[in-house]
């Protein structure tokens, strides 16, 4: 989003429109109060995002976890780039069963003889599918359900709060739950199903936010300002709400998508996620658990690489709410 | 206060009747038949099946069925688990285990998380506040099954300073692992909140005035300060027992506690509809009513809501 459109709230076209005209300040030669005088025109305010982008490229925090989530966005995609082994369960040897570390194969073997290291590389990309498409179909439900019912109060949001309340009762993983052992969905688990399971179950609380979110601009003067102008009630919904109330909806949307993936390698770690023959963390976990006593380290690594995908998203959530919000902001 | 009480207690129920007849439509009308389910590989026995069919009366049309199931609830007669059992008596005998754990979970959780918030809060930016920090971050992203081993693994079998699985009467010595594994993620929670809300408090009005006429420092903090902050971490913890409750699935798999959850996971790998739409209406019952409670304990502790809307 560029500072031009979309931000009445920072006046960048009045700006615009003053640098044209005509300037009556006193000429700063001859006055002593220059450093007051000197009206700089040209610094427009930024807006919101570019603000927030301002700050965050110097906080370490972001930088860290914006790194993190680069790399395993990188291995998702191109895990054959970052392991050579074939993780495939045909190429995993017996003879190898619970070994240690050995030359390319830095993180040793599960007891089924397979490199940790490759099957954490290749487990990457379940997770990160699951967890982005759940976050984008939540965006998505819960966005315009708890648009419709911010902008448009009265009997609209009372029923969409109902039926939120409704959804609200049942936990994400207890539901999830209950729906995976359905013959229906037991019969094909893909990560597909999960999406939509987890979605189904996920979306009322980025309603909320997006309800609250969409309460709070609402009624701003820009938003009457352009109905007056003529805009629809639908266009200044689109155009100037939305824009105005993404801030709070991108930070728990960034931390929510963490929890999804939790939640997806939850159901594979109780055997009711994705089927054993996908290669996924919360699978690898599951299957480790039996020799812990024995050989800890295939379990230990996955989990690894789960908690930290986990906490990137989560600190740049909580990066991303420190820089958008105004009040918190330390200067 | 009295009606507002009960406007409260009315605004439930279409909650809790619309999550109860949304897990029963998901359990038992979807395609896919829940009773030759039952029978797993082997061929379905017409006979049993169509008496199964009469007994959760899956012959009836939908809405009929959850009436009657709605019936069966009000009547504390929920027919019978597949092994024979009445269901309301195997509810009776993992209830109270899931009840301990879980409000021993809240407990850890409250106290710790509210005694390191608030020193947080007061030490803002200092090295424990750091620490705490980064710390409560890191036990938000490990997920629970992860928690539990590692804790399991360390605690209970090499430190042997906890018992690593959990004994069939389920005591409350045998819980305190569980119940610290199932509370530490809220445990990080309620410690980031109160820090927060004590930040808040800290620059308010109502505080300088009390350090401005001479109040100990001590004072200020127990009574001005955290009493104020604690209104939002109630709220929290509030709604978290029903949570606990119905999270405490991995929990209890890794403990082998005989809770609620473990039944609830056996009776969904069975694939027995009836027993999993019970126990989930009674975790949500109690979602709903913890979550009552959280409205009226805000009356208690902030006066300024008012309840004569």
């Amino acid at each position: 989003m560029t500072p031009e459109n979309n931000t009445p709230r920072h006046g960048a076209p009045a700006v615009r429109a003053r640098r044209q005209m005509e300037h009556f300040v006193a000429d700063v030669a001859e006055t002593p109060l220059q450093a007051t005088d000197k009206v700089r025109e040209d610094n427009a305010p930024l807006s919101l995002w570019g603000e927030a982008w301002r700050n965050l490229r110097r906080q370490p925090l972001f930088l860290i976890a914006a790194f993190l989530i680069l790399v395993v966005m990188a291995v998702s995609l191109f895990p054959g780039l970052f392991s050579p082994v074939d993780p495939s369960s045909e190429a995993c040897q017996l003879a190898n069963s619970d070994g240690g570390p050995a030359a390319g194969h830095p993180l040793g073997y599960t007891q089924q003889g397979c490199d940790v290291y490759a099957r954490v590389i290749f487990g990457t990309r379940s997770s990160v599918t699951v967890g982005l498409f759940t976050t984008l179909a939540v965006l998505l439900v819960g966005g315009i359900i708890g648009a419709l019912a911010g902008y448009y109060g009265g009997w609209v949001d009372a029923i969409l709060a109902r039926i939120n309340d409704i959804f609200f009762a049942l936990p994400l993983i207890l539901g999830a739950i209950v729906v995976m052992q359905l013959p229906m969905f037991r019969a094909n688990r893909t990560a597909w199903t999960l999406v939509v399971i987890l979605a189904t179950f996920g979306w009322p609380q980025l309603a909320r936010i997006t309800r609250g979110a969409v309460l709070e601009v609402r009624n701003a003067d820009f938003v009457m300002a352009a109905r007056s102008l003529g805009v629809s009630r639908v266009g200044a919904l689109l155009r100037h709400v939305l824009p105005n109330a993404l801030a709070p909806i991108v930070v728990v949307a960034t931390i929510s998508l963490g929890t999804f993936i939790v939640a997806e390698s939850t159901l594979s770690f109780l055997g009711i996620g994705l089927p054993p023959s996908v290669m996924s963390w919360g699978n690898d976990i599951q299957a480790a658990q039996s020799s812990l006593r024995s050989n800890p380290m295939p379990l230990l690594y996955p989990a690894i690489a789960l908690s930290i995908t986990v906490l990137s998203f989560i600190m740049l959530g909580d990066a991303l709410r420190d820089a958008l919000d105004p009040k918190a902001r330390k200067r | 206060m009295a009606t507002y009480i009960l406007k409260r207690f009315l605004q439930l129920i279409p909650v809790f009747l619309g999550a109860t007849l949304l897990v029963y439509f998901l359990v038992f009308s979807l395609p896919g038949d829940p009773i030759a389910a039952l029978f797993g590989d082997k061929p379905v026995n017409e006979a049993v099946a169509a008496k199964l069919r009469v007994q959760y009366h899956l012959d009836q049309p939908f809405f009929m069925q959850y009436l009657l199931y709605l019936k069966s609830i009000f009547t504390f007669d929920l027919g019978q688990d597949f092994s024979g059992r009445p269901i309301a008596a195997v509810l009776a005998e993992v209830f109270p285990v899931t009840a301990r754990l879980a409000v021993m979970a809240l407990i850890f959780e409250a106290v710790f998380g509210i005694v390191f918030g608030l020193i947080a809060g007061l030490r803002k930016g200092r090295f424990f506040d750091a620490t705490v920090l980064v710390a409560s971050l890191v036990v938000i992203s490990i997920p629970i099954f992860v928690l539990g081993f590692l804790l399991q693994f360390t605690i209970g079998v090499q430190l042997g300073w906890a018992k690593p699985t959990v004994s069939s009467a389920a005591t409350v010595q045998d819980l305190i692992l569980p119940a610290i594994v199932l509370g530490l993620a809220s445990f990080a929670y309620v410690l980031r909140l109160t820090r927060t809300s004590v930040l808040e408090n800290m620059n308010a009005d109502y505080v300088r005035t009390a350090s401005a006429k001479g109040l100990s420092r001590f004072r200020v903090v127990r009574v001005h300060i955290l009493r104020n902050s604690l209104i939002p971490v109630i709220t929290f913890l509030g709604a978290d027992l029903g949570t606990l409750m119905g999270g405490a699935i991995v929990t209890e798999g890794i403990f082998n506690v005989p809770g609620v959850g473990n039944r609830l996971y056996r009776a969904v790998l069975t694939g027995e509809g009836p027993t999993v739409v019970s126990i989930v209406t009674v975790l949500v019952l109690i979602y709903c009513l913890s979550n009552l409670l959280v409205d009226l304990l805000y009356a208690w502790l902030d006066p300024r809501i008012r309840y004569d809307a």
